[in-house]
């Protein structure tokens, strides 16, 4: 499962890092998103796989913490997830608005010569 | 205590001073004359203490752990100076109230002026030499600030600016000096410097603090070849320069190479450096005065020439030197401040600064010209006035210098020559100006001041007689305090006398006084603005010069270093990111450990197959077909979720679902405005080989970026998990959050703040998108509808043609309140129950929807302290549910039923978040500590009520008003030009 997992985050970390580098808004914009979802497969691996120990405590165990997965990088995550949406959502604007202003969708507001 | 009155009044005075109306001049007046008399007084009882302790200190920890702390010290000599700069300051507060004109906006001026005063009296009570840097460049700014006064002048701005260019520099140099010095003292505590003078002259970093100490205190003090800022530093008002550049900051240059004398001087190389500097400073500053056409002007050289003189005392390694330099630099501060007065008071009354058009005005301004007189007398060195004393002193000191023959004689010789000079443009200063026959076509009719005007100057002008004549009942305590405070058991004996026999130099001042007379003889009649001999010498000039090849350099060196393209940049720092993540691996530290691993399942396999795949190919398709890529995204994006949930991260798995819905719901609305793809690309036509390579160069740092973060990922995997702090938040979720979703309770509980402040990004964020897109200009050919839309009928009778469009303002509110049905091309449709056309089942269904997604939602909001959910999650599921009734129904149908206020949410929910933290606070606690309640109330019950479910539904309400606020207005861009009535005018705000 581990070699899985691993092989996913480098797969879409190497497809956003592709789309990042290429010239035009929105392949950029899609390349933030696979690798915004590498990383935080990434960070949610620090805190190891675990099969059924969400942390949600059962009253009837108490808070033995060997007895869930880690909390914290989930928490984080959590966040990172939130914040990707709206960086997403400001990016999409702004390169909307660098569109309507510059008449091209290069992520230089021009096209390159030659 | 009474030390940190002396700091910090003039700054609270200087706010107190920002805040009064513009008119209130003499309220202004009164507060900054109240404080600096308070300091003043404050300042002068310190003195008995002082006579007896030697030394008064002050700490107060600022930052133990760093070992610093804010440090006031005061010994004589920085009593003397703080005199100093008080009572002048005091002094010139009373003339600035006449001498400004009720058109000035006056409470900047005295805000500023008593901000100096603050920063240089912590120049000269800092205790700690960082301490002493930073007051050092806070002079630097607030005299930035007042040359810059007028700054509707472009000569003030530019004078402003060059001062604090010169003087910044000069102020950084001095940080890296005092830098050197703290690392080889060990500490920055003045005492310990001063203590530690063997240790530093010993180092072999020794030369390189002097020069960097010495850049600071040259440039501070307007020393060749840093002179040239001062002259240009005259744009400020008059107070100004008497205040900031003749009697006070241009001092802290020796006011800091007196204090630190001890500790650097002696040896060739301060003789040369400082005394060099000096004694070039003191010729041509005073060769330069004799030529100036302004009356300021000529103050700026003598002022510059002066403290040429200090410098050159300061150089001279000798104790006695040093006596006559902090001498000097109070009999300077005097006089200087005065004629600086009387410049101001002519200037004031006639109209004009220049020397070439006044004349005679002793008969229209008796009063004013007599204390000018006194004053230029006392520069001149005239005997029975203060500059006499210190010049003899200074001609002394050249005679009996310790140096090698040519220099014994070329001292004297020079200090003659400077002493003609001064003698020389003081003379022309007072004869042009006050003598001759009355001016004519002079802007105002001359006459003298108000008495309070000419108060200020009268009084300094009396103090140079009282300290020429009884130089030993005045000055000499304070004076005797000051040096012993500077050198302790090596002070030397000294007598403040007016006569100390025949002597050399008095024979030198007497061949001073009649050189300077045959010397001013061929320039009596001399009209011309020109300069000989150092005419060429134009520090301006050169300034620009250094400045603009500064920034030609810069701009040629960035050209190579940075490149405006955003694929260079990328690349560069996933090169580097990518480069410095593979060191590990070169090295052979990264291994991958033995830590037991899940088995595998072939459904997950399967899982990432496809996920990978749909990244593969997002990333293979986002060129030309942006649908099918951003439907590959979300395949990826729904296989992380799938990945979430498999490994134990329920909330996870739900956000990333929302947000994912969220997002694909976006782009899909931005879809519309992005440009059709190229021709050349969809007929296949070749690229140039250029971008072939390109692209396999980016797909192999694709590869190795993914490569690594993959082998980085299984290290970690297959290492045993480390003990951080996680076992606390689960061992604490239950008894301190009172929650049993540990995540949860770390979001709204024990990382409330984080939260917090994210969800306040979020607001931003949803608001900058609405303001962006107020402003935004659709490209041209996206304004046309879409085909799908033209080829419904419904929908086309409803929208109007897209030539209506164009040239239309971009619309104003995307807000919820419903369109007026009047003017629309249709307004039947919108008043129908369903929208007509193909989308009415849909929109029965998602009507449907609408309730029991707000259900859903609460009850994610209402669970997710104790089981998956929360807030975010909860908001995301509501704020679908809306998106949905416009995907389905249309923007203006839903609008005429629905009321949303976007806008509202988000500050009810900013509020509601604030106000959870807030109980916490008025509970005695932290800002979001947590308050619970527990009860029961009748008919429902046992009830648990806590300050964390306020927080998390202030969550749970920005998110729904933030996400709805971002995609409706992106959703409104196709309505442009819809909403206009015939006037053009938006309806909608």
């Amino acid at each position: 499962m581990e070699l899985i997992f691993a092989l996913a985050v480098g797969v879409m970390a190497g497809s956003g890092i592709y789309l990042i580098l290429r010239p035009r808004t929105f392949q950029v914009i899609i390349g933030l998103s696979l690798l915004a979802y590498a990383v935080n497969l990434f960070i949610f691996a620090t805190g190891r796989l675990r099969l059924d120990a969400p942390p949600v405590i059962n009253p009837t165990l108490g808070g033995n913490p060997a007895l869930y997965t880690d909390p914290l990088p989930q928490a984080l995550v959590l966040t990172a997830i939130v914040i990707g949406f709206a960086t997403t959502a400001l990016f999409l604007v702004v390169l909307l608005a660098a569109r309507g202003l510059s008449g091209t969708d290069h992520v230089d507001g021009q096209e390159a010569e030659g | 205590m009474a030390l940190l009155l002396i700091i910090f009044l003039p700054f609270v005075g200087s706010l107190g001073a920002a805040f009064l109306p513009a008119n209130a001049r003499n309220a202004e007046a009164w507060l900054a004359g109240i404080v600096a008399l308070a300091v003043t007084v404050l300042v002068a009882l310190q003195y008995p203490q002082l006579a007896v302790d030697g030394v008064l200190r002050l700490s107060i920890p600022w930052s133990p752990t760093l070992g610093l702390d804010f440090q006031l010290r005061m010994d004589g000599f920085a009593w003397l100076f703080a005199m100093l700069v008080a009572l002048i300051g005091l002094l010139v507060v009373i003339y600035a109230r006449y001498y400004m004109s009720p058109a000035d906006p006056v409470p900047r001026f005295f805000s500023f002026f008593l901000a100096f005063m603050g920063t240089m009296l912590g120049v000269v009570l800092s205790g700690n030499l960082l301490q002493l840097a930073m007051f050092w460049e806070l002079t630097s700014l607030a005299s930035f600030m007042l040359i810059a006064y007028w700054h509707h002048r472009s000569d003030a701005r530019a004078g402003a600016r060059m001062a604090l260019i010169v003087t910044g520099t000069g102020g950084l140099a001095l940080l890296s000096g005092v830098l050197l010095i703290g690392h080889i003292v060990g500490s920055y505590d003045l005492d310990a410097v001063l203590a530690a003078h063997e240790a530093i002259k010993a180092h072999p970093w020794y030369p390189a603090i002097v020069a960097l100490v010495a850049l600071g205190a040259l440039t501070k003090s307007a020393q060749f070849p840093f002179h040239f800022w001062l002259p240009h530093a005259m744009a400020a008002p008059t107070p100004v320069s008497a205040y900031l550049h003749s009697a006070t900051m241009v001092k802290a240059g020796v006011f800091l190479l007196a204090r630190l004398w001890p500790v650097l001087a002696g040896g060739d190389l301060w003789f040369w450096l400082i005394g060099g500097a000096g004694l070039l400073t003191l010729l041509i500053g005073g060769y330069l005065a004799l030529f100036q056409s302004d009356l300021k002007g000529v103050l700026a050289y003598s002022t510059i020439s002066h403290l040429g003189l200090i410098t050159l005392l300061l150089g001279m390694n000798s104790e006695l030197a040093l006596v006559a330099a902090v001498f000097h630099m109070v009999n300077h501060a005097t006089f200087k401040a005065s004629l600086f007065m009387a410049a101001g008071i002519v200037d004031h009354e006639t109209g004009t600064r220049d020397i070439n058009r006044l004349s005679g005005l002793f008969r229209a301004m008796p009063i004013t010209a007599t204390l000018a007189l006194v004053a230029a007398a006392a520069m001149a060195g005239v005997p029975l006035l203060n500059g006499f004393l210190s010049k003899e002193m200074f001609f002394a000191e050249t005679v009996f210098v310790d140096r090698p023959d040519w220099q014994r004689l070329l001292l004297p010789v020079a200090a003659t020559l400077a002493g003609m000079l001064s003698v020389a443009y003081s003379l022309r200063f007072v004869h042009r100006v006050f003598f001759g026959p009355p001016a004519a076509g002079l802007p105002h009719q001359p006459h003298d001041p108000v008495r309070w005007m000419l108060l200020p100057s009268a009084l300094l002008v009396a103090a140079c007689l009282l300290v020429g004549i009884f130089p030993g009942a005045t000055v000499g305590p304070y004076l005797r305090t000051a040096t012993d405070a500077l050198l302790g058991p090596a002070a030397p004996e000294y007598s403040l006398a007016v006569w100390h026999g025949l002597n050399l130099p008095l024979y030198m001042s007497v061949t001073a006084l009649f050189g300077g007379f045959m010397l001013y003889l061929p320039c009596i009649g001399r009209r011309s603005e020109r300069i000989p001999l150092l005419g060429g010498i134009d520090g301006k000039k050169a300034f620009y010069e250094l400045l603009v090849m500064v920034m030609n350099r810069s701009g040629w060196l960035l050209g190579y270093l940075t490149s405006a393209r955003l694929q260079t940049q990328i690349l560069v720092i996933l090169l580097v990111a990518v480069g410095g993540s593979a060191l590990p691996f070169v090295d052979g530290l990264l291994q991958f450990g033995n830590a037991p691993m899940t088995a595998p399942d072939p459904a997950f396999a399967l899982l990432w197959m496809v996920g990978a795949l749909c990244a593969v190919a997002a990333a293979w398709q986002a060129k030309l077909h942006r649908l099918a890529a951003l439907i590959l995204a979300g395949g990826a994006g729904l296989a992380t979720s799938l990945t979430f949930v498999w490994f134990s991260a329920p909330d996870l798995a739900l956000t990333q679902l929302a947000v994912e819905v969220v997002t694909a719901i976006l782009i899909l609305l931005g879809l519309r405005w992005l440009p059709p793809r190229h021709e050349r690309f969809r007929d296949g036509l070749p690229e140039a080989p250029r971008a072939h390579l390109r692209r396999l160069r980016d797909a192999l740092l694709a590869l190795a970026g993914g490569g690594g973060l993959a082998a980085l990922t299984y290290a970690i995997l297959s290492r045993p998990a480390v003990d951080g702090i996680a076992p606390f938040f689960v061992a604490e979720a239950l008894p301190q959050g009172g929650g049993l979703n540990v995540v949860n309770v770390i979001l709204v509980d024990f990382r409330g703040f984080d939260t917090f402040g994210e969800i306040t990004v979020l607001a931003i964020v949803a608001l900058s998108v609405y303001a962006l897109l107020r402003r935004f200009r659709p490209a041209p050919e996206s304004l046309a509808r879409p085909a799908q839309q033209q080829r419904d009928p419904g929908l086309a009778a409803l929208l109007p043609a897209s030539g209506q469009e164009t040239g239309s303002k971009p619309q104003e509110t995307p807000s919820a309140r419903p369109p007026e049905a009047k003017g629309l091309s249709a307004p039947a449709d919108l008043g129908a129950d369903l929208p007509t056309g193909y989308l009415m089942l849909p929109a029965v269904l998602v009507r449907l929807l609408l309730p029991m997604a707000l259900l859903i939602s609460l009850f994610f909001l209402l669970r997710g302290h104790n089981a998956p959910g929360g807030g975010f999650v909860g908001g995301l599921v509501f704020a679908t549910a809306i998106i949905l009734q416009y995907i389905v129904g249309g923007t203006q149908w839903v609008e005429s039923r629905l009321r949303i206020h976007p806008l509202t949410l988000i500050a009810c929910g900013l509020l509601a978040a604030a106000g959870a933290g807030l109980f916490g606070v008025l509970g005695g606690g932290a800002f979001l500590t947590a308050e619970a309640w527990h009860g029961s109330l009748p008919l429902l019950g046992d009830i648990h009520l806590s300050t964390v479910l306020l927080f998390d539904i202030g969550v749970y309400l920005l998110v729904i008003g933030a996400t709805v606020l971002m995609l409706v207005a992106i959703a409104h861009q196709s309505l442009r030009g819809l909403h206009r009535d015939p006037g053009g005018n938006a309806r909608w705000n």
